[in-house]
Protein backbone atom coordinates (compact mmCIF):
# COMPACT_ATOMS: atom_id res chain seq x y z
CA UNK A 1 0.00 0.00 0.00
CA UNK A 2 1.16 3.49 -0.69
CA UNK A 3 -1.45 5.17 1.44
CA UNK A 4 -1.44 6.14 5.12
CA UNK A 5 -4.03 4.54 7.38
CA UNK A 6 -4.93 8.02 8.72
CA UNK A 7 -6.37 11.23 7.23
CA UNK A 8 -4.56 13.35 9.82
CA UNK A 9 -1.22 13.18 11.55
CA UNK A 10 -2.32 13.74 15.13
CA UNK A 11 0.26 11.58 16.83
CA UNK A 12 2.54 8.62 16.33
CA UNK A 13 0.22 6.60 18.58
CA UNK A 14 -2.33 6.31 15.74
CA UNK A 15 0.19 5.28 13.08
CA UNK A 16 1.08 1.73 12.08
CA UNK A 17 4.60 0.54 11.43
CA UNK A 18 3.69 0.38 7.72
CA UNK A 19 2.63 4.05 7.84
CA UNK A 20 5.98 5.04 9.33
CA UNK A 21 7.90 3.01 6.77
CA UNK A 22 5.89 4.52 3.92
CA UNK A 23 6.70 7.99 5.24
CA UNK A 24 10.40 7.09 5.37
CA UNK A 25 10.48 5.68 1.84
CA UNK A 26 8.73 8.78 0.53
CA UNK A 27 11.08 11.01 2.55
CA UNK A 28 14.09 9.27 0.94
CA UNK A 29 12.85 10.53 -2.41
CA UNK A 30 12.19 14.03 -1.10
CA UNK A 31 15.66 14.16 0.44
CA UNK A 32 17.01 13.64 -3.07
CA UNK A 33 14.67 16.38 -4.36
CA UNK A 34 15.89 18.98 -1.83
CA UNK A 35 19.47 18.33 -2.89
CA UNK A 36 18.76 19.03 -6.57
CA UNK A 37 19.83 22.25 -8.27
CA UNK A 38 16.09 23.11 -8.47
CA UNK A 39 14.65 21.96 -5.18
CA UNK A 40 10.99 22.29 -5.96
CA UNK A 41 8.34 19.88 -7.24
CA UNK A 42 4.79 20.82 -8.27
CA UNK A 43 2.85 18.07 -6.43
CA UNK A 44 0.87 20.29 -4.06
CA UNK A 45 0.34 23.24 -6.42
CA UNK A 46 -3.44 23.22 -5.92
CA UNK A 47 -3.24 22.80 -2.15
CA UNK A 48 -3.42 25.61 0.38
CA UNK A 49 -1.93 25.05 3.81
CA UNK A 50 -2.39 27.16 6.93
CA UNK A 51 0.36 27.05 9.54
CA UNK A 52 -1.33 27.95 12.79
CA UNK A 53 1.02 28.39 15.70
CA UNK A 54 -0.48 29.12 19.09
CA UNK A 55 2.91 28.53 20.68
CA UNK A 56 6.37 29.81 19.85
CA UNK A 57 8.39 27.92 17.29
CA UNK A 58 11.28 28.67 15.00
CA UNK A 59 12.63 25.42 13.66
CA UNK A 60 9.36 23.52 13.27
CA UNK A 61 7.53 26.43 11.65
CA UNK A 62 10.37 27.20 9.23
CA UNK A 63 10.78 23.53 8.43
CA UNK A 64 7.06 23.08 7.70
CA UNK A 65 6.95 26.26 5.65
CA UNK A 66 9.97 25.22 3.61
CA UNK A 67 8.52 21.73 3.10
CA UNK A 68 5.24 23.26 1.89
CA UNK A 69 6.99 25.65 -0.47
CA UNK A 70 9.24 22.93 -1.89
CA UNK A 71 6.01 21.07 -2.73
CA UNK A 72 4.59 24.22 -4.39
CA UNK A 73 1.69 24.57 -1.93
CA UNK A 74 0.21 27.98 -1.17
CA UNK A 75 1.05 28.86 2.40
CA UNK A 76 -0.51 31.17 4.95
CA UNK A 77 1.05 31.73 8.33
CA UNK A 78 -0.67 32.63 11.50
CA UNK A 79 0.67 33.09 14.97
CA UNK A 80 -1.22 34.18 18.04
CA UNK A 81 0.89 37.21 18.84
CA UNK A 82 -0.77 39.24 16.08
CA UNK A 83 -4.20 37.66 15.80
CA UNK A 84 -7.79 37.94 16.98
CA UNK A 85 -7.20 35.10 19.45
CA UNK A 86 -6.01 37.90 21.70
CA UNK A 87 -9.46 39.47 21.28
CA UNK A 88 -11.14 36.34 22.67
CA UNK A 89 -11.95 34.22 19.59
CA UNK A 90 -12.27 30.46 20.21
CA UNK A 91 -9.99 27.90 18.55
CA UNK A 92 -12.81 26.46 16.45
CA UNK A 93 -13.95 29.90 15.27
CA UNK A 94 -10.41 30.91 14.37
CA UNK A 95 -9.83 27.74 12.37
CA UNK A 96 -13.26 27.80 10.71
CA UNK A 97 -12.61 31.34 9.55
CA UNK A 98 -9.32 30.28 8.05
CA UNK A 99 -10.93 27.27 6.39
CA UNK A 100 -13.69 29.49 4.92
CA UNK A 101 -10.90 30.99 2.83
CA UNK A 102 -10.57 27.55 1.16
CA UNK A 103 -7.67 26.04 3.02
CA UNK A 104 -7.07 22.30 2.51
CA UNK A 105 -4.63 21.47 5.30
CA UNK A 106 -3.87 22.82 8.74
CA UNK A 107 -0.53 22.50 10.49
CA UNK A 108 -1.10 23.41 14.11
CA UNK A 109 0.91 23.85 17.27
CA UNK A 110 -1.02 24.43 20.45
CA UNK A 111 -0.17 24.58 24.15
CA UNK A 112 -3.16 22.40 25.06
CA UNK A 113 -2.95 18.64 24.91
CA UNK A 114 -5.44 17.23 22.39
CA UNK A 115 -6.16 20.49 20.55
CA UNK A 116 -5.52 18.94 17.11
CA UNK A 117 -7.62 15.89 18.04
CA UNK A 118 -10.48 18.22 18.94
CA UNK A 119 -10.13 20.06 15.62
CA UNK A 120 -10.03 16.80 13.66
CA UNK A 121 -13.49 15.97 14.99
CA UNK A 122 -14.96 19.27 13.83
CA UNK A 123 -13.36 20.24 10.55
CA UNK A 124 -12.85 18.64 7.15
CA UNK A 125 -9.28 19.72 6.37
CA UNK A 126 -6.33 17.38 6.98
CA UNK A 127 -4.58 18.24 10.23
CA UNK A 128 -0.93 17.86 11.05
CA UNK A 129 -0.01 18.16 14.71
CA UNK A 130 3.11 20.29 15.06
CA UNK A 131 3.16 19.79 18.82
CA UNK A 132 0.31 19.81 21.34
CA UNK A 133 1.43 20.80 24.82
CA UNK A 134 3.36 18.05 26.57
CA UNK A 135 1.62 15.32 24.55
CA UNK A 136 2.96 14.55 21.04
CA UNK A 137 5.18 16.06 18.37
CA UNK A 138 4.87 13.43 15.65
CA UNK A 139 6.96 14.98 12.88
CA UNK A 140 9.90 15.45 15.26
CA UNK A 141 9.76 11.77 16.21
CA UNK A 142 9.55 10.78 12.55
CA UNK A 143 12.57 12.87 11.62
CA UNK A 144 14.50 11.55 14.64
CA UNK A 145 13.80 7.94 13.69
CA UNK A 146 14.52 8.73 10.03
CA UNK A 147 17.89 10.21 11.03
CA UNK A 148 18.75 7.10 13.09
CA UNK A 149 17.78 4.89 10.14
CA UNK A 150 19.94 7.00 7.85
CA UNK A 151 22.94 6.95 10.19
CA UNK A 152 22.77 3.34 11.41
CA UNK A 153 20.98 1.62 8.51
CA UNK A 154 17.89 0.73 10.50
CA UNK A 155 16.06 1.39 13.74
CA UNK A 156 15.13 -2.22 14.48
CA UNK A 157 17.09 -3.64 17.41
CA UNK A 158 18.96 -0.40 18.14
CA UNK A 159 19.25 0.91 21.68
CA UNK A 160 18.10 4.47 22.07
CA UNK A 161 18.32 6.51 25.26
CA UNK A 162 16.17 9.61 25.61
CA UNK A 163 17.84 11.82 28.18
CA UNK A 164 16.56 14.88 30.01
CA UNK A 165 13.17 16.37 30.82
CA UNK A 166 10.92 13.43 29.90
CA UNK A 167 8.00 14.71 31.96
CA UNK A 168 7.37 17.86 29.95
CA UNK A 169 8.54 16.57 26.59
CA UNK A 170 6.19 15.84 23.71
CA UNK A 171 9.27 14.85 21.72
CA UNK A 172 9.97 12.06 24.23
CA UNK A 173 6.48 10.56 24.06
CA UNK A 174 6.30 10.64 20.26
CA UNK A 175 9.82 9.22 20.06
CA UNK A 176 8.93 6.35 22.38
CA UNK A 177 5.90 5.44 20.25
CA UNK A 178 7.82 5.70 16.97
CA UNK A 179 10.92 3.82 18.11
CA UNK A 180 8.96 1.03 19.79
CA UNK A 181 6.82 0.57 16.66
CA UNK A 182 9.99 0.28 14.60
CA UNK A 183 11.40 -2.38 16.91
CA UNK A 184 14.01 -0.40 18.86
CA UNK A 185 14.83 -0.73 22.54
CA UNK A 186 14.14 2.51 24.36
CA UNK A 187 15.43 3.86 27.67
CA UNK A 188 14.51 7.13 29.32
CA UNK A 189 16.99 8.81 31.61
CA UNK A 190 16.75 11.89 33.80
CA UNK A 191 16.28 13.06 37.36
CA UNK A 192 13.48 11.04 39.03
CA UNK A 193 11.36 14.19 39.31
CA UNK A 194 11.40 14.63 35.53
CA UNK A 195 10.45 11.04 34.70
CA UNK A 196 6.68 10.40 34.52
CA UNK A 197 5.46 7.88 37.10
CA UNK A 198 4.15 5.06 34.96
CA UNK A 199 6.37 5.50 31.92
CA UNK A 200 7.69 1.92 32.12
CA UNK A 201 4.20 0.75 31.15
CA UNK A 202 5.05 1.98 27.63
CA UNK A 203 7.71 -0.70 27.52
CA UNK A 204 10.74 1.51 28.14
CA UNK A 205 13.62 1.09 30.55
CA UNK A 206 14.14 3.77 33.18
CA UNK A 207 17.61 4.88 34.27
CA UNK A 208 18.54 7.71 36.58
CA UNK A 209 22.27 7.81 35.93
CA UNK A 210 23.28 9.35 32.66
CA UNK A 211 26.62 7.54 32.53
CA UNK A 212 24.88 4.14 32.64
CA UNK A 213 22.43 5.24 29.95
CA UNK A 214 25.28 6.33 27.67
CA UNK A 215 27.14 3.07 28.21
CA UNK A 216 24.00 1.12 27.28
CA UNK A 217 22.84 2.99 24.19
CA UNK A 218 23.71 3.23 20.48
CA UNK A 219 21.99 6.59 20.19
CA UNK A 220 21.49 9.31 22.81
CA UNK A 221 18.65 11.70 22.10
CA UNK A 222 19.18 14.58 24.51
CA UNK A 223 16.26 16.84 25.38
CA UNK A 224 16.09 20.39 26.62
CA UNK A 225 14.92 21.28 30.12
CA UNK A 226 11.59 22.94 29.45
CA UNK A 227 11.70 25.65 32.09
CA UNK A 228 8.70 27.39 30.51
CA UNK A 229 6.49 24.41 31.35
CA UNK A 230 7.77 23.96 34.89
CA UNK A 231 5.65 25.72 37.47
CA UNK A 232 7.53 24.22 40.38
CA UNK A 233 11.20 23.36 40.94
CA UNK A 234 12.07 19.87 39.84
CA UNK A 235 15.79 20.12 40.62
CA UNK A 236 17.84 22.49 42.79
CA UNK A 237 19.55 24.52 40.04
CA UNK A 238 20.50 24.44 36.36
CA UNK A 239 24.12 24.31 37.43
CA UNK A 240 23.46 21.18 39.43
CA UNK A 241 21.46 19.66 36.58
CA UNK A 242 24.28 20.23 34.12
CA UNK A 243 26.78 18.82 36.61
CA UNK A 244 24.86 15.54 36.96
CA UNK A 245 23.09 15.24 33.60
CA UNK A 246 25.05 17.45 31.22
CA UNK A 247 26.92 15.58 28.49
CA UNK A 248 30.42 16.69 27.57
CA UNK A 249 32.68 15.66 24.72
CA UNK A 250 34.90 13.94 27.28
CA UNK A 251 32.01 11.75 28.51
CA UNK A 252 31.38 10.71 24.91
CA UNK A 253 35.06 10.14 24.07
CA UNK A 254 35.57 8.08 27.23
CA UNK A 255 32.87 5.58 26.25
CA UNK A 256 34.15 2.28 24.90
CA UNK A 257 32.09 2.66 21.70
CA UNK A 258 30.97 5.37 19.30
CA UNK A 259 27.46 6.55 19.97
CA UNK A 260 25.27 8.89 17.95
CA UNK A 261 24.24 12.14 19.62
CA UNK A 262 20.92 13.78 18.77
CA UNK A 263 19.01 16.81 20.01
CA UNK A 264 15.67 18.15 18.75
CA UNK A 265 16.72 21.77 19.41
CA UNK A 266 16.81 24.41 20.62
CA UNK A 267 19.98 23.45 22.50
CA UNK A 268 20.75 25.10 25.79
CA UNK A 269 24.51 24.98 25.39
CA UNK A 270 26.21 24.37 28.70
CA UNK A 271 23.11 22.83 30.28
CA UNK A 272 22.19 19.47 28.74
CA UNK A 273 25.06 19.50 26.24
CA UNK A 274 28.36 21.33 26.29
CA UNK A 275 29.33 23.12 23.10
CA UNK A 276 32.15 20.73 22.30
CA UNK A 277 29.77 17.76 22.59
CA UNK A 278 27.08 19.37 20.43
CA UNK A 279 29.65 20.17 17.71
CA UNK A 280 31.55 16.87 17.95
CA UNK A 281 31.66 14.12 15.31
CA UNK A 282 29.12 12.17 17.40
CA UNK A 283 26.44 14.75 16.71
CA UNK A 284 23.91 14.47 13.87
CA UNK A 285 21.93 17.47 15.08
CA UNK A 286 22.14 19.38 11.79
CA UNK A 287 21.31 16.24 9.78
CA UNK A 288 18.15 16.05 11.86
CA UNK A 289 17.24 19.55 10.73
CA UNK A 290 17.83 18.72 7.05
CA UNK A 291 15.85 15.48 7.36
CA UNK A 292 13.04 17.43 9.01
CA UNK A 293 12.19 19.15 5.74
CA UNK A 294 12.21 15.87 3.76
CA UNK A 295 10.11 14.03 6.35
CA UNK A 296 7.56 16.85 6.54
CA UNK A 297 7.34 16.92 2.73
CA UNK A 298 6.57 13.19 2.82
CA UNK A 299 3.85 13.63 5.47
CA UNK A 300 2.18 16.49 3.59
CA UNK A 301 2.43 14.68 0.25
CA UNK A 302 0.91 11.46 1.60
CA UNK A 303 -1.89 13.23 3.48
CA UNK A 304 -2.79 15.61 0.64
CA UNK A 305 -2.76 12.86 -1.98
CA UNK A 306 -5.08 10.50 -0.14
CA UNK A 307 -8.41 12.17 -0.78
CA UNK B 1 -8.37 -12.56 -20.08
CA UNK B 2 -6.74 -13.03 -23.48
CA UNK B 3 -3.01 -12.68 -23.95
CA UNK B 4 -1.22 -12.25 -27.25
CA UNK B 5 2.52 -12.08 -27.83
CA UNK B 6 3.72 -8.77 -29.26
CA UNK B 7 7.45 -9.52 -29.16
CA UNK B 8 9.10 -12.74 -28.09
CA UNK B 9 12.59 -13.08 -26.72
CA UNK B 10 14.28 -13.45 -30.11
CA UNK B 11 12.39 -10.63 -31.81
CA UNK B 12 12.96 -8.39 -28.80
CA UNK B 13 16.69 -8.92 -29.10
CA UNK B 14 16.63 -8.03 -32.79
CA UNK B 15 14.57 -4.94 -31.96
CA UNK B 16 16.95 -3.84 -29.20
CA UNK B 17 19.93 -4.26 -31.53
CA UNK B 18 18.19 -2.14 -34.15
CA UNK B 19 17.39 0.57 -31.58
CA UNK B 20 21.06 0.62 -30.52
CA UNK B 21 22.20 0.97 -34.12
CA UNK B 22 19.76 3.86 -34.61
CA UNK B 23 21.13 5.53 -31.48
CA UNK B 24 24.71 5.09 -32.74
CA UNK B 25 23.71 6.56 -36.11
CA UNK B 26 22.36 9.67 -34.40
CA UNK B 27 24.84 10.04 -31.54
CA UNK B 28 28.12 8.80 -33.11
CA UNK B 29 30.60 8.38 -30.24
CA UNK B 30 28.15 9.41 -27.48
CA UNK B 31 30.62 12.01 -26.20
CA UNK B 32 27.80 14.47 -25.44
CA UNK B 33 25.03 11.95 -24.78
CA UNK B 34 23.53 10.67 -21.54
CA UNK B 35 20.81 8.07 -20.99
CA UNK B 36 17.96 8.44 -18.52
CA UNK B 37 15.69 5.50 -17.74
CA UNK B 38 12.22 6.39 -16.50
CA UNK B 39 11.16 4.87 -13.19
CA UNK B 40 9.77 2.43 -12.38
CA UNK B 41 9.84 0.14 -15.44
CA UNK B 42 11.87 2.05 -18.02
CA UNK B 43 15.08 1.57 -16.08
CA UNK B 44 15.31 -2.13 -16.94
CA UNK B 45 15.11 -1.36 -20.63
CA UNK B 46 17.57 1.50 -20.20
CA UNK B 47 20.02 -0.88 -18.54
CA UNK B 48 19.67 -3.40 -21.36
CA UNK B 49 20.30 -0.76 -24.02
CA UNK B 50 23.11 0.76 -22.00
CA UNK B 51 24.86 -2.63 -21.76
CA UNK B 52 24.45 -3.30 -25.47
CA UNK B 53 25.78 0.15 -26.41
CA UNK B 54 28.77 -0.38 -24.16
CA UNK B 55 29.88 -3.42 -26.17
CA UNK B 56 29.08 -1.73 -29.49
CA UNK B 57 30.80 1.64 -28.97
CA UNK B 58 33.30 0.39 -26.35
CA UNK B 59 32.55 3.24 -24.06
CA UNK B 60 30.85 3.90 -20.73
CA UNK B 61 27.86 6.15 -21.40
CA UNK B 62 26.41 7.95 -18.35
CA UNK B 63 23.21 6.23 -17.21
CA UNK B 64 20.74 7.71 -14.75
CA UNK B 65 17.29 7.00 -13.36
CA UNK B 66 14.56 9.61 -13.42
CA UNK B 67 11.38 9.41 -11.35
CA UNK B 68 8.53 11.72 -12.39
CA UNK B 69 6.07 10.89 -9.59
CA UNK B 70 6.16 14.32 -7.96
CA UNK B 71 5.55 15.99 -11.32
CA UNK B 72 2.51 13.92 -12.31
CA UNK B 73 -0.70 15.74 -13.21
CA UNK B 74 -3.04 13.28 -11.46
CA UNK B 75 -2.04 14.05 -7.85
CA UNK B 76 -5.19 14.28 -5.67
CA UNK B 77 -7.16 12.76 -8.55
CA UNK B 78 -6.42 9.17 -7.58
CA UNK B 79 -7.42 7.24 -4.48
CA UNK B 80 -3.86 6.50 -3.45
CA UNK B 81 -0.91 8.84 -3.92
CA UNK B 82 1.51 7.53 -6.53
CA UNK B 83 4.52 5.87 -4.96
CA UNK B 84 7.82 7.47 -5.83
CA UNK B 85 10.98 5.64 -6.86
CA UNK B 86 14.59 6.64 -6.71
CA UNK B 87 15.97 9.38 -8.93
CA UNK B 88 19.70 9.02 -9.46
CA UNK B 89 21.44 11.31 -11.92
CA UNK B 90 25.10 11.40 -10.83
CA UNK B 91 26.19 13.63 -13.73
CA UNK B 92 25.30 17.02 -15.21
CA UNK B 93 22.72 17.09 -18.02
CA UNK B 94 23.37 20.74 -18.87
CA UNK B 95 24.06 21.06 -22.62
CA UNK B 96 24.00 17.27 -23.06
CA UNK B 97 21.93 15.21 -25.47
CA UNK B 98 19.54 13.27 -23.29
CA UNK B 99 17.92 10.02 -24.41
CA UNK B 100 14.88 9.27 -22.23
CA UNK B 101 13.99 5.60 -22.19
CA UNK B 102 10.66 4.05 -21.19
CA UNK B 103 9.08 0.70 -21.91
CA UNK B 104 5.63 1.75 -23.15
CA UNK B 105 4.35 5.05 -24.54
CA UNK B 106 0.63 5.22 -23.78
CA UNK B 107 -1.06 8.56 -22.97
CA UNK B 108 2.15 10.60 -22.97
CA UNK B 109 1.46 11.97 -19.49
CA UNK B 110 4.39 10.22 -17.84
CA UNK B 111 6.72 11.61 -20.49
CA UNK B 112 5.30 15.10 -19.96
CA UNK B 113 5.96 14.76 -16.22
CA UNK B 114 9.42 13.35 -16.88
CA UNK B 115 10.38 16.31 -19.07
CA UNK B 116 9.40 18.62 -16.20
CA UNK B 117 11.28 16.54 -13.65
CA UNK B 118 14.37 16.44 -15.85
CA UNK B 119 14.51 20.24 -16.28
CA UNK B 120 15.11 20.50 -12.50
CA UNK B 121 18.59 19.12 -13.16
CA UNK B 122 19.60 21.58 -15.87
CA UNK B 123 18.97 22.55 -19.48
CA UNK B 124 19.89 19.81 -21.90
CA UNK B 125 20.90 20.67 -25.47
CA UNK B 126 18.50 18.14 -26.90
CA UNK B 127 16.08 15.55 -25.54
CA UNK B 128 14.94 12.43 -27.38
CA UNK B 129 12.55 9.67 -26.41
CA UNK B 130 13.07 5.96 -26.94
CA UNK B 131 10.29 3.48 -26.21
CA UNK B 132 10.00 -0.23 -26.73
CA UNK B 133 6.29 -0.19 -27.50
CA UNK B 134 4.43 2.80 -28.91
CA UNK B 135 0.70 2.40 -28.36
CA UNK B 136 -0.69 4.42 -31.25
CA UNK B 137 -4.03 6.24 -31.02
CA UNK B 138 -4.16 6.37 -27.20
CA UNK B 139 -2.24 9.61 -26.76
CA UNK B 140 -3.69 12.38 -24.54
CA UNK B 141 -0.89 14.83 -25.27
CA UNK B 142 1.07 15.84 -28.38
CA UNK B 143 4.07 13.65 -27.58
CA UNK B 144 5.82 11.21 -29.90
CA UNK B 145 8.90 9.02 -29.62
CA UNK B 146 12.09 9.38 -31.68
CA UNK B 147 13.04 5.70 -31.51
CA UNK B 148 10.35 3.03 -31.38
CA UNK B 149 10.78 -0.71 -30.93
CA UNK B 150 7.32 -1.62 -32.16
CA UNK B 151 4.14 0.26 -32.98
CA UNK B 152 1.05 -1.45 -31.61
CA UNK B 153 -2.46 -0.20 -32.28
CA UNK B 154 -4.36 -0.73 -29.04
CA UNK B 155 -7.59 0.19 -27.32
CA UNK B 156 -7.45 2.11 -24.06
CA UNK B 157 -8.96 -0.88 -22.29
CA UNK B 158 -6.11 -3.14 -23.40
CA UNK B 159 -2.82 -3.42 -21.60
CA UNK B 160 0.76 -3.96 -22.70
CA UNK B 161 2.73 -6.17 -20.35
CA UNK B 162 6.51 -6.06 -20.54
CA UNK B 163 8.29 -9.01 -18.95
CA UNK B 164 12.06 -8.75 -18.78
CA UNK B 165 14.55 -11.18 -17.31
CA UNK B 166 15.99 -8.27 -15.34
CA UNK B 167 12.62 -7.89 -13.61
CA UNK B 168 12.69 -11.51 -12.50
CA UNK B 169 10.89 -13.19 -15.41
CA UNK B 170 12.07 -16.36 -17.11
CA UNK B 171 12.20 -14.87 -20.60
CA UNK B 172 11.98 -11.48 -22.24
CA UNK B 173 8.44 -11.20 -23.59
CA UNK B 174 5.99 -8.45 -24.47
CA UNK B 175 2.28 -9.23 -24.25
CA UNK B 176 -0.91 -7.53 -25.36
CA UNK B 177 -3.66 -8.22 -22.85
CA UNK B 178 -7.39 -7.88 -23.41
CA UNK B 179 -9.24 -7.10 -20.21
CA UNK B 180 -12.73 -8.49 -20.08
Amino acid sequence: MSKLSQRHLLGIKNLTRQDIELIFETADNFKEVINRPIKKVPSLRDVTIANIFFENSTRTRLSFELAEKRLSADVINFSTSNSSVKKGETLLDTVNNILAMKVDMVVMRHASVGAPHFLAKHIKANIVNAGDGTHEHPTQALLDAFSIREKLGSVEGKKIAIIGDILHSRVALSNIFALKKLGAEVMVCGPPTLIPKFISSLGVKVEWEVQKALEWCDVANVLRIQLERQQIKYFPSLREYSLYYGITKKTLDDLKKDIVLMHPGPINRGVELTSDAADSHHSIILDQVENGVAVRMAVLYLLAGAN
Amino acid sequence: MQKKIVLDSQLLDITLNRLCQQLIEAHHDFSETVILGLQPRGIFLAELIHAKLKTLVKKQIPLGYLDATFHRDDFRRRDVPAKASETRIPFAIENKNVVLIDDVLFTGRTVRAALDAMIAFGRPAKVELLVLVDRTSTRDLPISADYVGKYVDTLESQKILVELVAQGHKQNKIWLINKD
